[in-house]
């Protein structure tokens, strides 16, 4: 029967329509893959000696015990927001003679192929290598001691599954479980009892009681069956067919209607950010990207490069506008065709995106004057830098825009969704970030701080007073791309 | 009011649509059925401008439509639920698209109480997203939407697929009233040879993207059109 499903999901990836467009962004997720493998690999390695060197009176293995339910929590932290349920498209097999049970076998099992449960292998296997060889210890007990290590990561796996399937609708449901969180963080804390220390003592005892390794190993049994009935209760259209009780909101932003021309297009926009998902998480990482100073400005090694400040301020400024703006019109790709046959002129259209944009790296610039605090000078090229974005940078990734072509779900997180992300986006990255980088310096190192930043602000000017030129032509060739986006958009992905 | 000339469609060397000439007057209630794949959907693409014509072109009121914009003001269509928003409301769907026709609210308001009967009361006041509603209902809506306006030329590809049988009556009487003004030039497509013999002032089949006929309704057309689609 496995062999059905695992024949199906095969073909429903190489059957994408994506499959081969995206080749670009699979090499580079590759390379990426690689990447940490090797930096774990070489952490896996690592442990031994950096452990021996921190803590030269104590037993290796029983600080890195100690450490495990930390390492534990915070991979699940991770994995929350990061790892991506494997789905199987359950209608076409609710009415054929197959099983519940096995789909749902299929589904638990899926999910350990994910590449987050292979990664901590490259941290265990090396470190017991590098232990046994080391310390000249037993090879059982350390292989008990690994495989042990293993189970809890998938443990970590089943818990990820349950908190995603079974706590999104009902986030009260977890409250008990955080409390209990909270409360052993604060025992920790005030040293009175260590929740930390006392796990890792029990995983040291599986050196003389190897046996106990069954305990985790049941624990892993019944998560597993948690989830699987979990699952089952679930197996149903119910919540597909059920309408939905989600209330609409009523705010319908009828104060945008001071904007003129542009204002049905700017209160679409505002609709489509407040009501969907993936916009709206992104504007919720663009005030989270606000601290991004805090990283650089107080950092000494960063203070001879001021260089890097003007990254820093393109990119507080500038975050939402990216972060939107590379998706223009993607954002609109589910109703494209009707927006070219009605009756709007494209510029006008543009003009709202590009206001929205605008708007935002004002807001942005605004919020961002605290980091006066650092400096009236990082407060001034913060300034331009918002300047710079508004003249420059918007009308580039409009423009940019008119390469998109990959439909977008409006619907989906936008935590690792590579959905309508291609060439260009990338290639945006190095007129928007770069550009204005290498200017700035060029003229910091040939005159001095105020000049370059004074050029910075002034190439922003210049770009705000020919907005209108700009518009004109990018509309042109909105327009020259009309075809190619309409079909591009249509295509769904799997 | 429209003209094709010399209009053929091929996708990689496939041709999908060949029509050498073709002239719908202002006015007249244009019908137009045929199978999967006869280039129903393909012509009215073309008529919108969403896809480019291999050769010839489309005239809308003496404006060829994939050269001039022109043709947007007064033409409005209904193809697919792509022609709708789905995290609107269907009120705010109708003052978006009323508003890009130069409508306001009231104007809106008082177009949408002739349309109260047809929708059922399962459109208004529901307090759902588009997204939301049922195939059908959404039909509703983007049919009512492409009535906004006074255009001059309506385009609604199967307007009668999956609606309800009370609905598609209610349609056809708001489709014919449309064609005894003779003012609106109404395109219609349809899989359903009745309902288009019953709201048309014209009909003509396509097969494998050619005309094949070409008729003005009368007692006879229905057989005739049967007996054709049944060879």
């Amino acid at each position: 029967m496995f062999k059905h499903f695992i024949n199906l999901e095969w073909k429903s990836f190489i059957r994408s329509a994506s499959v081969g467009k995206n080749i670009g962004l699979k090499i580079f997720l590759g390379f990426l893959a690689v990447y940490f493998m090797l930096a774990f690999l070489g952490l896996g390695v690592a442990i031994y000696p950096l452990t021996k060197e921190f803590f030269p009176k104590q037993e290796v293995l029983n600080v890195v015990n100690n450490f495990v339910l930390i390492w534990l929590i915070l991979e699940l932290i991770f994995r929350f927001f990061m790892q991506t349920l494997p789905v199987i498209n359950i209608k076409p097999l609710l009415i054929v003679p197959i099983k519940k049970e096995k789909v749902i076998h299929f589904v638990l099992l899926k999910s350990l192929t994910s590449f987050y449960n292979l990664l901590p292998l490259f941290i265990i296997i090396p470190f017991g290598i590098v232990y046994i060889y080391k310390e000249n210890s037993s090879i059982f007990s350390m292989i008990v001691w690994m495989a042990t290590m293993y189970i809890l990561v998938l443990c970590i796996n089943y818990i990820n599954f349950l908190l995603k399937k079974k706590f999104t609708d009902n986030i009260k449901g977890l409250f008990p479980y955080l409390l209990l969180v909270l409360i052993l963080v604060a025992l920790e804390y005030f040293s009175v009892f260590s929740i930390t220390k006392f796990f890792g003592n029990q995983i040291g005892y599986l050196e003389f009681y190897p046996f106990l390794m069954l305990i985790p190993a049941a624990f892993l049994f019944g998560l597993y069956s948690w989830n699987f009935y979990n699952l089952k209760s679930r197996f149903y259209i119910d919540n597909s067919i059920q309408a939905k009780k989600q209330e609409v909101s009523n705010s319908d932003f009828s104060w945008v209607k001071r904007f003129g021309k542009i204002a049905p297009f700017l209160q679409l926009d505002l609709k489509l950010i407040w009501r969907n998902k993936r916009p709206k998480t992104t504007v919720w990482l663009s005030l989270f990207f606000l601290c991004y100073g805090l990283i650089f400005y107080p950092n000494p090694s960063y203070q001879d490069m001021p260089a890097f400040f003007v990254f820093v301020g393109i990119f507080i400024t500038g975050i939402f506008m990216i972060n939107f703006g590379q998706f223009i019109p993607a954002w609109d790709s589910s109703y494209y065709s009707m927006m070219m046959a009605q009756n709007i002129p494209l510029k006008q259209y543009l003009n709202s995106k590009a206001g929205l944009m605008t708007f935002s790296i004002i807001v942005l610039a605004i919020l961002s004057t605290p980091y006066v605090y650092f400096g009236i000078n990082i407060l001034l090229l913060n300034l331009a830098c918002a300047l710079y974005n508004i003249g420059i940078n918007v009308p580039v990734l409009i423009f940019a825009g008119s390469f998109n072509k990959k439909r977008i779900d409006l619907e989906k997180s936008p935590f690792m969704n590579y959905q309508g992300t291609g060439a260009a986006q990338w290639l945006v990255g190095i007129p928007l970030l770069l550009i204005p980088l290498l200017i700035w310096y060029a003229f910091y190192k040939f005159f001095n701080y105020d000049i370059a930043v004074i050029t910075l602000a002034l190439l922003g000017l210049i770009g705000i007073v020919l907005r209108n030129f700009l518009m004109e032509k990018i509309a042109k060739q909105f327009a020259k791309k009309k075809y190619e986006m309409i079909n591009g958009f249509k295509q769904q992905e799997s | 009011m429209i003209q094709v000339q010399n209009l053929t469609k091929t996708y990689n060397g496939t041709t999908v649509l060949n029509i050498e000439h073709l002239e719908i007057p202002k006015g007249q209630s244009f019908g137009l059925v045929g199978n999967n794949g006869a280039g129903k959907t393909t012509f009215f693409s073309l008529l919108l401008d969403l896809i480019q014509p291999t050769t010839g072109f489309i005239t809308s009121n003496s404006i060829q439509i994939n050269t001039n914009e022109k043709w947007k003001p007064f033409t409005s269509a209904f193809i697919d639920e792509s022609f709708l928003i789905g995290y609107l409301t269907p009120e705010e769907y109708f003052y978006f698209i009323g508003e890009l026709r130069g409508w306001n609210k009231a104007d809106v308001d008082s177009f949408l109480v002739k349309y109260e009967d047809f929708f059922n009361g399962e459109i208004l006041k529901n307090k759902k997203y588009l997204r939301d509603l049922s195939k059908g209902n959404s039909k509703k809506v983007g049919i009512v939407a492409a009535l906004i306006g006074e255009p001059e030329v309506i385009i609604l590809d199967e307007p009668f697929a999956n609606l309800d049988p009370t609905t598609q009556i209610r349609l056809k009487k708001i489709i014919k009233e449309l064609a005894d003004d003779n003012s609106v030039t109404i395109l219609v497509s349809s899989h359903d040879l009745q309902h288009t013999v019953e709201v048309s002032n014209r009909i003509v089949a396509l097969q494998k993207g050619e005309i094949v006929l070409d008729l003005i309704p009368s007692s006879e057309t229905l057989k005739e059109l049967e007996a054709f689609f049944a060879a």
